[in-house]
């Protein structure tokens, strides 16, 4: 069956349909900007668009590992457990004099625990969505049995700035965010590793007889994951000057939502970093524009809940075949 | 069995689908123009057409899957107005697609009986739906199991259980797109056994295929695509497959394979196979690859050919065995040691292990060997961009583009991509397992030179086809395998036709022990 080769045949409704399914993304996100920027003066400020940007950092953290792993044709559902093992691990080391190595060693615990991730599902063959159900639960075990179950608070200035800092006005975490995504979007993008997620979640069987070293490639990718969700825990427990185990339960929902809203499929071997900003960002501007329009926040699940749905729905037609 | 079908007999022919100028687009390409083409009651009318003629575009028309832009359609003497599959079916008409479509993990019975079990209150009656199913197996002259889950059955019986299903649905007109295109020779030949048969029962059937012959010694009418259009319908006994390409390329193509150019006698052994074997798939494989010669591997389906492929190429896990490149032994244990190797495998189904289709042509074709276009870890763009799209354009790719996604390609084109992978970095051994599976006329002919040139150029191949007449046509030896081993071996001489023959192949892939 013959097969619309490229956009230069096409009339000029079906060119606009197929822009806004490809860049339908940033059309939403204009569209709520310019109407919550209409609608309320209080929303396009510079103080408030930091606010949005620092309040995006954790979720947004979370969504670029989540990312790499969706692309790669896989879903991590431990980042959660993750995000609060790293933030319990920093506390307690912060506890004993360190800050600095704590907030480094609580990134590091998500590394680690994010290859450990990828160490069984490649080696045991099972599939990422259950082994991750699963080490979620084990991790947060192991982070309540640290904390014993209570608050980890931290007096020292030190652990707090790392959550709570500026750097020309803005809050630290952005640049770990900005940053992160920069390493991310190289990595996908630029370098043969990054080819070989799209390669894994495209077609993990093609790929392996491509000669691609896919055990390795699906390993590093829970790894990155592992690492986002450390990072946006340490900076999660440092703004609260507290570790605790109970915390980032709900993170690992919003940063898959953020990642498909933002239009990468949730099939796995297509996407992009900058889809994923979009996403965070959409969702974060959502809920900052309606707490300053005095929605109440029952009605801010709704709107999510929609938009998220708005989005699989966009992501199904665009894949729709002829 | 079969009887001559007169125009005075007591059955003349009655029309049973007329379609009555029928056009179809898709975005901004024109998929059928103005087609004008009666289907008799009970007989077998052939579609053929390049890829992309709007062959398959028809049958989904004709069986409620897509709608016409233009025109009517005519089932029985009255309109008809399908605007689903189910809606045709209830008219009697539904479509086998190429791709198989049946629940794999379900039994024949329930895929067979799947959304018209018998049914009380919505309790199945499995007793009853039993019954049914033994009726039509004695009807129909299958020799199928009930139980079993049709994931379990070879390709040519899950083709059986399709049709059943459709005779089980009262189906009266059954369009089959490419019902041989994964079977081998054997099961090809019952197949249309079976077609052949449910003609005798009065069952009408839109046959879409590539294989001219095939269609030229089944159907009753052929009728011919070509970019859309219906350039004509005739008997087909005043069809050859000459003329028929004609008609289908609007231009003659020379059917015959490129001329055999064999290797010097001393060309060295560029591939050495011992002693391989893998515990329930092949059992003490050895044999040589020369440089520049092509080694074809025929045998049934089963027999073990690809299982062959596969192990040299490190994708599955051989028990013993010493696999030598240019005299080495070396360690292939994963098909990225073999690609270091310098072997490269164009694998036998092209979605589904050869090719990415969500990613475009360029990075499809650099995977293999993306670290020489690459510093460290870091892929050097432009570079990858003008080596890929220079590969394409060298092997007439059309488009020649490296950054259009590749399932916008046509199949012949998907499969020159899947041959620019493997020529990224030559290769010292290619295996290509199916090479010219899918692709029209026009794309197979550029293989077939393409690969009898790869070898002049110095390269072993192993070449791997259910298409004995292809393997036939390129390979200077001929290995045939049965139940996974090699038990005969032919060698075509120069200017000696005599020692390979379709004849002795056959009959040492078919010989029992």
């Amino acid at each position: 069956m013959p097969r619309v080769a490229s956009t230069d045949q096409q009339g000029p409704m079906q060119l606009a349909f197929g822009v806004l399914r490809e860049y339908g993304i940033i059309f939403a996100f204009l569209v709520v900007f310019v109407t919550l920027s209409l609608m309320t003066s209080a929303f396009f400020t510079t103080r408030n668009m930091l606010n949005v940007l620092d309040q995006s950092a954790q979720v947004g953290l979370v969504a670029l590992g989540a990312t790499v792993t969706i692309i790669g044709g896989g879903f991590d559902l431990s980042s959660g457990a993750i995000f609060a093992a790293a933030g319990a691990t920093a506390a307690l080391i912060a506890r004993q004099g360190y800050p600095a190595a704590g907030l480094a060693a609580g990134m590091l615990v998500g590394l680690i625990l994010g290859s450990i991730n990828g160490g069984l599902i490649s080696g045991l063959r099972i599939n990422s969505f259950v082994a991750t159900l699963a080490t979620a639960l084990v991790i947060r075990g192991f982070a309540f049995v640290l904390t014993g179950g209570l608050l980890i608070q931290i007096e020292d200035p030190g652990f707090a700035f790392l959550g709570r800092g500026r750097f020309l006005d803005a809050k630290i975490p952005v640049y770990f965010f900005f940053g992160f995504a920069l390493f991310v979007w190289f990595l996908l993008s630029r370098t043969t590793f990054g080819r070989y997620v799209y390669a894994i979640g495209g077609n993990e069987e093609a790929a392996r007889l491509s000669g691609v070293r896919t055990s390795l490639v699906r390993t590093t990718t829970f790894a990155i994951s592992g690492l986002s969700a450390g990072i946006a825990g340490v900076i999660g427990a440092s703004r609260i000057a507290t570790g605790q185990a109970n915390v980032g339960t709900a993170i690992t929902l919003s940063a898959i939502a953020a990642v498909v809203i933002g239009g990468t499929s949730i099939t796995g071997g297509e996407g992009a970093v900058w889809r994923t900003l979009f996403g965070v960002l959409l969702l974060q501007l959502i809920s900052n524009g309606l707490n300053i329009l005095n929605v109440p926040p029952f009605y801010q699940l709704i709107v999510q809940g929609s938009v998220i749905l708005f989005a699989v729905a966009l992501d199904a037609l665009r894949h729709r075949s002829p | 069995m079969v009887q001559e079908r007169g125009v005075e007999g007591p059955n003349a022919p009655q029309p049973h689908v007329e379609a009555r100028g029928i056009s179809k687009r898709f975005g901004g390409v024109q998929a059928l123009i103005d087609i004008n083409l009666t289907v008799e009651q009970g007989s077998i009318h052939g579609l053929v057409g390049e890829n992309g003629a709007g062959k398959s575009t028809l049958g989904k028309i004709i069986s409620g899957a897509l709608r016409q832009d233009e025109g009517e359609f005519v089932v029985d003497g009255r309109p008809a107005h399908y605007t689903s599959p189910r809606d045709a079916l209830a008219g009697g008409i539904t479509m086998i697609q190429q791709e198989i479509a049946l629940v794999p993990k379900l039994s024949v019975l329930e895929n067979v009986f799947l959304g018209i079990e018998s049914n009380r209150a919505g309790v199945v009656q499995n007793r009853d739906t039993r019954r049914r199913f033994e009726e039509l197996i004695t009807r129909s002259d299958f020799d199928l199991p009930a139980d079993v889950p049709v994931s379990s059955l070879s390709v040519a019986d899950q083709k059986k259980v399709e049709i059943l299903k459709a005779v089980a649905r009262n189906a009266r007109l059954i369009v089959m797109d490419e019902p041989t295109a994964a079977l081998p020779d054997d099961e090809t030949a019952k197949l249309i056994e079976i077609v052949r048969g449910l003609r005798e029962a009065g069952t009408t059937i839109v046959y879409v295929s590539h294989f001219l012959e095939e269609v030229l010694s089944v159907a009753d009418t052929v009728t011919v695509l070509r970019n859309g259009e219906l350039i004509r319908t005739s008997p087909a006994q005043d069809e050859t497959p000459e003329s028929l390409v004609t008609a289908m390329l609007g231009r003659s193509v020379s059917l015959a394979f490129p001329p055999k150019s064999f290797p010097a006698p001393d060309a060295p052994v560029v591939l050495s196979v011992k002693n391989v074997s893998r515990r329930g798939g092949i059992e003490d494989i050895a044999f040589d690859i020369r440089a520049g010669e092509i080694v074809g591997l025929a045998g049934l389906v089963g027999s073990g050919r690809s299982e062959v492929a596969r192990t040299i190429f490190g994708a599955d896990r051989r028990d013993t065995g010493v696999i030598e490149i240019d005299g080495q032994p070396v360690k292939i244990d994963s098909p990225g040691e073999a690609v270091g190797a310098g072997i490269a495998l164009l694998p036998e189904s092209r979605k589904d292990q050869g090719l990415l289709m969500k990613l475009v042509v360029g990075h499809n074709v650099s995977l293999p060997h993306l670290n020489t276009v690459s510093q460290g870890i870091v892929i050097q763009g432009r570079r990858e961009l003008r080596e890929t799209t220079e590969l394409l354009e060298h092997l007439d790719v059309r488009p020649p583009q490296a950054s259009i996604r590749v399932d916008s390609l046509s199949g012949g084109n998907q499969q020159k991509v899947l041959f620019a992978k493997w020529l990224f970095r030559r290769p010292r051994l290619l295996i290509a397992d199916e090479p010219t599976h899918g692709v029209d006329v026009g794309a197979k002919r550029a293989i077939y030179n393409l690969i009898t040139r790869l070898a002049e150029e110095g390269m072993g191949v192993l070449l791997i086809s259910s298409e004995l007449e292809e393997v036939l046509g390129l390979a200077h030896r001929v290995l045939v395998m049965r139940r996974g081993r090699i038990v005969a071996e032919f060698e075509d001489r120069p200017g000696d036709r005599s020692a390979l023959s379709e004849d002795a192949v056959m009959r040492a892939a078919f010989a029992t022990d």
